[in-house]
Formats: structure tokens, C-alpha cells, sequence
């Protein structure tokens, strides 16, 4: 009983210090929580009426039946297959820098696969049947619908990447070594399932012979190598902000690594995206309409143009940002390249990617899209979820890594409190 | 239980065995590819495990994929793509065969388990709700309910759209005719895209008539010269009179493709094929993700946006399940040949409607049905073949 009883205890003792330390810490926290929050709730409000009314309160149509949302989820899956990109080289080679943030990676990656899922929820029309997609209880169309896979492999992928970091930040409560013949498999099967994800993501869009635009089969490559770029780049910039806000050491080594990683995404990012360019244009057939729309306008219809144009710029930008030595070992110039493809990719993989598919649509109309204020709110919404989350997560994990929260600082608070009730009872004997 | 036959040819299996469960490599099968234009008949025969010829091979790889079959015989067809076939009638039909038999199978049980903690958890809420829409929350997809639950769901229906419409509603559940497999045609040369096949659409399958106003027709106005290139069809056009010079029109809806793109995407079963080659939809099963709309080539899907608007007074009472009852908010829907009118021995709605015999109806397995008479001795064409949906619309000229 003795073991359970402490044990138990021990458990409550964590719980309470972790409620203790998210609900502790500078006015930036607070004030950054505290914003998150605010904007949460104005994003739940939206949502409210939306499903209230109906998706009439966002501007999709019949004609371009998926908008921003989508966009997002296409964004957020690549975010988070990027936590692949840290995996790699810490597990298999070793590499000491990126080893030590890895955890933060993963965690980084299940946040932003929570906020994909959160994009699918609130784009579905009937949230109320959303079981009838549960595998064995609802009719789950698998293997033939891409969907339903997404489905499974999103889920698999929050699952593998709560449980990698779980366990080892336990371990670290502990101070213990990892049982790596335990985890290693794990850590192994994340890595192709990282690159599932994006896969089968792209593979949604991509079996649809009805939309030209995305039947390309240079889709998922694109898909992996834009993912690669945008996932380090958030990536980056989390990681300065960890080193200034705890005790946590990371080096600058690690983040110019990363930076190099990107560089080579990025170059194999822009040459697809030449290569597709070059096929559209060259053979010119009726199926170079979407193209003509996302990248000079289609009868007069030219709402994506600037933006695709910024996109095309940012991302050559950074790309020479981070080829080049000594701007991408400075960390001025690697933020700001870091910025410019955290946003350019955003534009190319989100709207630039889902809007173009739906126009003109499969009987020749064209339909411009513009998200309303509600998308725009929900969005706001779940973006600040996914910081949210991943804020308390980092609130957590930063102390036990740096070794400020663990059991040995516990077992000190018992043997002091042990030591004070002795004393206390002796003296009662005394008396 | 026989499935409708469909095609030029078909296929027919036979199972005889003693355990009359599953299709085992010692179970004997019995195929006869039959063509039904000329009626000749070749038989197969053979055990699970053998190798049959190359028509045969293609479906002997599906029974050996541990399909259980508790139907004896079957028809299916052999000119269309045999896999997606049965993955779109057979194997599911089958499942939910199977699970009729079967008493308590695991899955009914894990549903079971769920939904009674779900419903438990989610107590404070569900009591708020009332039990019309605790039963819609928990309501079965149409394939899987008996004959008894679909009867309550039924009258629930009737009831609410009594109250709602003022109507007596007669909502039939009418299954798929045998040896029927629909096809239509459209004649070109005659459409004056007068769009009163749209709007007789709109009055008999009770679509929502403003905020938005849903069609399931589409007429494409098109210079004379062209007919691939949709690009520079005009959708909206609205001149005084019908038809104007130097111009074609192109109705289009959904092509009741034999191999719908739409149903191999939804990723929960909400729509299928039914055995006279129908595309339906369960309303009440759909989630509202839009897979469907996006993988359509001819836009013959669209969704409820908000919650629809169907005025009392134009309401049809006369309906079918899964065809023209009124809908609900963010629930895809489409052409469904009129289901409720063609399986009761009548036109659809549009047919009736066109005021120059533009279109056609028919069953495609009745070699003297005017859908036949067209496919054989006019000129027809179908909408982006390339894509292989083998849709069964045909547009057609005077030849």
C-alpha cells in the first residue's frame, strides 16, 4: 500500500506544481496568455455563430467549396511534419545540439497538429455527426477515401508525438536514463509517419482528377519540401525565444544547422515549383487556368496575384538569406529569412495552393474567394489555441529539462518536511 | 437476394458449399458471364482458390480478399471497373447483411459501448436537447437500419414535416427496381436553354428557393464552336428570349456516373450507388466536409449552406427518402433522376418539363428502351470521358 499511496501522492505533488507553474511567471507571460486567451474567446464567439447559422456565414460557395480553413490545415500538417527534421539527425547521428531540443520539437509538432485538426472541425458542416467518422463505430470509408487515411494518420501522428516527449520528460522527472530499446522505435516510426502525413495530405488533394491544378504528381514532393522549409523557420525563432525566457542552453550552432537544412528544402521547394511552372506554360494546355489565376489573373479575376508575387519574393529571398554563410550566421538576417518563409510558405501552401483548385471550377466558372471576417476570427482563433497549448506545454517541459522540476527536488521537499515533523515530535516528547 | 444486373454483360456468381458463411478455398463457385444484348451465356466454374479466365480472375482476386458473402447469388457487372464495384455496393451491402445476421458483432458492440458512455458523459447536455434530436444525434446510416427502424424514422419524419410544412408528407423508401440501370440522354441540337427544366427541378425536389437558391441543374451557354473548353461558357446569362444566335446550350447535372468519383472520396459512406445505378446521398449521415464537391468534374453537388428555405406553399409532399424530402443546413445533395418519380414508373421532373423533347430516359439494360435506341443509332457523346467516371448522361445530336 505504501509504494501506491506514494506514488499517488508524488502524482498529485506534479499536478499541483504544474498547475503552480503555468499559472506562474513574468508579465510578459501573463500578458501573452492572457492575449491568447482574449483572442480564443472572440474566436469561439465567431465560431458560435457559425455553427449556429451555418457555413453560409463564411464566404465558400459552391463554386469554391473550401477556403482559409483548409489553407490552414494544408499549412499546419507541414508544420508539423517538420518535426521530422529534428528527429533525424538527433537520434540517428547523434548530433548534440539539436538533441537537447528535440523534445521541444515534438511537442512544437503535436501542437501544431492539434490546430490542423481544430481547421477540419470547424470546416465541417455537421460537427455533431463528426463520430460517424470514428473507426468501428461510425462507417469509416477506409481504405478508398484519402480522408479517411488523413484521419488516421493525423491522429497516429498527435498520438506518437505526446508520447515520445511524455516519456522522455518523465524520465528526465526522474532523472533516469531512457529506456532507449523501449523508445527508439517509436522515435524510428515517427520519422516516416512525419512524411505520411504530408503525404497523404497532398495525396487528398492530388487523387482528384476533376481539379487539374492539384493532379499534378509533383504534388507531394512539393508538399515534403515546402514543409521542410516553414516547419525549421518557426522552429528557429521558438527556440531563441526559449533561450531567452528560461534557463535553457541552446546554441547557436544548432539554429545555424537548422538554417542550412532550410536552405537545401528550400532550393528543392523553388526548382518543383519551376518544374510544374515549366509544364503548365510550355505545354499550354486548357489546364493552365488555375495557373493563369494564381500567377497573372484570369479574365479580369486577379485576387491572388500580389500575393503570390510576395510569396515568389520572400521565398527567393530567404532562400539566398540562408545559402549564403555569413547572412545565415547572423542572427539578424536569419530571423528575418526565418519571417519571410514562415509567410511566403504560408501564402503558397495555404491560399496560393487550395483557392487556385477551385477556379475557374470544373464547368469553366470563375469565382473569386476572399475569407470573410468570421474566417478570419475562427482562424485567429485556432492559431492562438495552438500557441497556446504549445506555451503551457514549453511552461512545463522547460523545467524539467533544465532539471528545476523533478523528483529529486521533490524527494527534498518530503525529507524537509520529514525532517520538520521529527523535530516536531521530538520536541513534543521533550516537553 | 439478388443484386440488379448492370451493363452489357454480367457477371453471375454462384456459391454452393456447406458452410454457407464465408467464401473458403473449398467452396464452389459457379460464373456466368452473360450478355444481355445477345443473351449468350458462358459458365465458369470452379473452386475459391482457382483461376478463372481473365474476366473471372478479376473477380475470383475479390473473393479470395476475405470477403464474406451471405448472398448466394450475385450479378454484377463486368464492363466497369469490377474493384471499385463491389467496394462501393457489394462489400458494404454485404457488411450490413452480415451484420443483420449476426446478433451482436464487435463493432455493433463497440458503437454500443461508446454511445452509451458518450451519451452518459455528455449527460447534462443530451437532457437539454429533446429526444427528436437525441434520436437524429443517434440516428443509424440508412444501409444499416431494419426495416422496423427505418419505419420509425419514417414516421418521426412524417410527423416533423407536418408540423413544418403543413403537409401530409408520403416519404417512400422505395428500393432499386431489378434489371434496371438508368441512363439519359440529351439532345443537343434541340436545348433552347429555356431553363425550365431547372426550375421544374426546383419545385418537385424541394430545394431551399432563396438565401441561397440551390440548383442541380446548370445550363452552360457556349459560343457556337466549341464544346470541350467550359472556360468561356457563360453560366448567368439572361437575354430576353431563348434561344439566341451564334449560340449553344449545355445542361448539365450530375451524370450518374458508373464510377463516381464522389462516392470513392466520402470518407464515411454518406453517399453510394445504389443497384439502378443511382448516386444517393443519406442526408442525415453527412458531415458536410466537402470532399465530394471538390472530386466532382461536372459540379452535380451542392451544399446547403445555411438552413433551407422552402416555402409552405411550394412544398412537394410526394418524396423519397434519399431523394427530394426536404433537407437540412450543411448537407450535400444532388440529382438523383428524380428517385422518388423513375422507381415508381415515371419521368423525372426535367423530362417532363423540357418543352422541346430535349431529353431522354430509359433503362440502358432494356435493349428496347429509347435510351438504347440512342446509344445505337444517334450520335452521343459524354462529358469529359477522359476522366473515366463512365457517366450515364448522353448528350446526343441529330444524326
Amino acid at each position: 500500500m505504501k509504494p501506491i499511496r506514494e506514488t499517488l501522492r508524488e502524482t498529485w505533488h506534479f499536478y499541483r506544481q504544474t498547475l503552480t507553474l503555468v499559472t506562474h511567471g513574468s508579465k510578459i507571460y501573463y500578458a501573452w496568455c492572457l492575449s491568447l486567451l482574449a483572442i480564443m474567446v472572440v474566436g469561439f464567439l465567431f465560431y458560435w455563430k457559425q455553427h449556429e447559422m451555418g457555413l453560409i456565414e463564411t464566404n465558400m460557395t459552391d463554386q469554391v467549396s473550401w477556403g482559409l480553413y483548409i489553407a490552414n490545415f494544408t499549412y499546419l500538417v507541414g508544420m508539423a511534419a517538420a518535426a521530422v527534421l529534428l528527429v533525424i539527425p538527433s537520434y540517428i547521428y547523434q548530433f548534440k545540439p539539436i538533441k537537447e531540443i528535440v523534445v521541444l520539437g515534438e511537442l512544437f509538432a503535436a501542437s501544431s497538429i492539434i490546430m490542423a485538426i481544430l481547421f477540419v472541425m470547424v470546416d465541417l458542416g455537421r460537427l455533431d455527426r463528426v463520430w460517424h467518422m470514428i473507426p468501428f463505430i461510425g462507417s469509416m470509408n477506409f481504405p478508398t477515401s484519402l480522408l479517411a487515411w488523413d484521419v488516421i494518420v493525423l491522429n497516429g501522428y498527435l498520438l506518437l508525438n505526446l508520447f515520445i516527449p511524455i516519456y522522455l520528460l518523465v524520465k528526465f522527472y526522474y532523472r533516469r536514463e531512457p529506456n532507449w530499446k523501449f523508445i527508439l522505435p517509436f522515435i524510428l516510426l515517427s520519422i516516416p509517419w512525419a512524411v505520411g502525413i504530408h503525404t497523404v495530405t497532398a495525396f487528398l488533394y492530388n487523387g482528384l482528377a476533376a481539379r487539374p491544378f492539384w493532379n499534378a504528381s509533383i504534388l507531394a514532393p512539393r508538399f515534403l519540401a515546402s514543409a521542410f522549409c516553414s516547419g525549421p523557420a518557426i522552429i528557429i525563432i521558438i527556440f531563441q525565444i526559449i533561450r531567452k525566457v528560461s534557463s535553457i542552453h541552446l546554441e547557436d550552432k544548432a539554429l545555424f544547422k537548422i538554417a542550412e537544412l532550410i536552405a537545401y528544402a528550400m532550393f528543392l521547394n523553388l526548382f518543383l515549383l519551376g518544374a510544374e511552372i515549366f509544364k503548365e506554360y510550355y505545354s499550354n494546355t486548357v489546364h493552365i487556368a488555375s495557373f493563369k489565376y494564381l500567377f497573372e489573373g484570369l479574365h479580369h479575376h486577379n485576387a491572388l496575384v500580389p500575393w503570390i508575387w510576395a510569396a515568389m519574393a520572400m521565398n527567393v529571398t530567404a532562400f539566398f538569406l540562408f545559402l549564403i554563410p555569413p547572412t545565415r550566421k547572423r542572427l539578424s538576417t536569419l530571423n528575418l529569412g526565418c519571417l519571410l518563409i514562415i509567410v511566403g510558405v504560408w501564402i503558397e501552401k495555404g491560399p496560393g495552393f487550395v483557392i487556385p483548385g477551385f477556379v475557374p471550377d470544373p464547368l469553366g466558372e470563375i469565382h473569386e474567394y476572399v475569407p470573410n471576417l468570421v474566417e478570419l476570427m475562427v482562424s485567429f482563433g485556432i492559431w492562438a489555441t495552438g500557441f497556446f497549448i504549445f506555451t503551457l506545454l514549453m511552461k512545463v517541459a522547460l523545467p524539467i529539462e533544465t532539471g528545476e522540476f523533478s523528483h529529486i527536488e521533490y524527494e527534498k521537499g518530503v525529507i524537509t518536511r520529514k525532517t520538520l515533523e521529527a523535530t516536531a515530535s521530538l520536541y513534543k516528547i521533550k516537553k | 437476394m439478388q443484386r440488379a444486373c448492370a451493363g452489357v454483360s454480367t457477371v453471375m456468381m454462384q456459391k454452393t458449399g456447406i458452410n454457407s458463411g464465408s467464401i473458403t478455398e473449398n467452396s464452389l463457385i459457379l460464373l456466368k458471364v452473360t450478355d444481355s444484348v445477345e443473351n449468350a451465356t458462358e459458365t465458369f466454374t470452379g473452386t475459391g482458390k482457382q483461376g478463372f479466365t481473365e474476366k473471372g480472375q478479376d473477380f475470383l482476386w475479390e473473393l479470395e480478399s476475405e470477403t464474406i458473402c451471405s448472398v448466394p447469388t450475385v450479378m454484377i457487372p463486368t464492363n466497369l471497373n469490377l474493384k471499385s464495384w463491389f467496394q462501393n455496393h457489394l462489400r458494404f451491402g454485404q457488411r450490413i447483411e452480415e451484420m443483420k445476421n449476426k446478433h451482436y458483432t464487435r463493432r455493433e458492440f463497440l458503437r454500443h459501448l461508446t454511445l452509451t458512455t458518450l451519451a452518459s458523459m455528455s449527460l447534462p447536455i443530451l437532457s437539454s436537447c429533446s429526444k427528436d434530436e437525441i434520436e437524429d444525434f443517434l440516428q443509424k446510416h440508412f444501409l444499416e437500419m431494419t426495416e422496423e427502424e427505418k419505419k420509425q424514422v419514417i414516421a418521426k419524419l412524417e410527423k416533423r414535416y407536418f408540423e413544418q410544412y403543413g403537409k401530409k408528407f408520403q416519404i417512400s423508401t422505395k428500393a432499386a427496381l431489378p434489371e434496371t440501370l438508368w441512363g439519359y440522354g440529351l439532345e443537343l441540337s434541340r436545348c433552347i436553354g429555356c431553363r425550365r427544366c431547372v426550375y421544374a427541378c426546383v419545385q418537385e425536389n424541394n430545394h431551399s428557393r432563396y438565401a441561397r437558391q440551390l440548383h442541380w441543374i446548370r445550363v452552360l451557354r457556349l459560343k457556337r464552336g466549341n464544346l470541350i473548353n467550359l472556360e468561356d461558357s457563360e453560366h448567368y446569362y439572361a437575354p430576353e428570349t431563348v434561344p439566341e444566335k451564334g449560340f449553344v446550350y449545355l445542361p448539365v447535372q450530375c451524370q450518374q456516373c458508373q464510377n463516381p468519383p464522389c462516392v470513392k472520396v466520402c470518407p464515411i459512406h454518406a453517399t453510394w450507388q445504389e443497384p439502378d445505378g443511382i448516386v444517393v446521398v443519406d442526408y442525415n449521415w453527412c458531415i458536410g466536409c466537402r470532399y465530394c464537391i471538390a472530386a466532382c468534374p461536372y459540379k452535380g453537388r451542392v451544399f446547403n449552406w445555411a438552413e433551407p428555405n422552402l416555402p409552405k406553399d411550394e412544398v412537394n409532399p410526394n418524396v423519397h427518402y434519399l431523394g427530394n424530402r426536404p433537407r437540412m443546413k450543411c448537407a450535400v445533395e444532388k440529382c438523383t433522376y428524380c428517385i422518388q418519380r423513375v422507381r415508381e414508373g415515371r419521368y423525372p421532373a426535367c423530362v417532363e418539363a423540357c418543352p422541346t423533347g430535349s431529353r431522354k430516359f430509359g433503362n440502358l439494360l432494356d435493349p428496347k428502351s429509347e435510351i438504347r435506341y440512342i446509344i445505337e443509332r444517334k450520335r452521343v457523346f459524354r462529358l469529359k470521358e477522359d476522366l473515366n467516371t463512365e457517366p450515364k448522361f448522353y448528350y446526343f445530336f441529330e444524326s
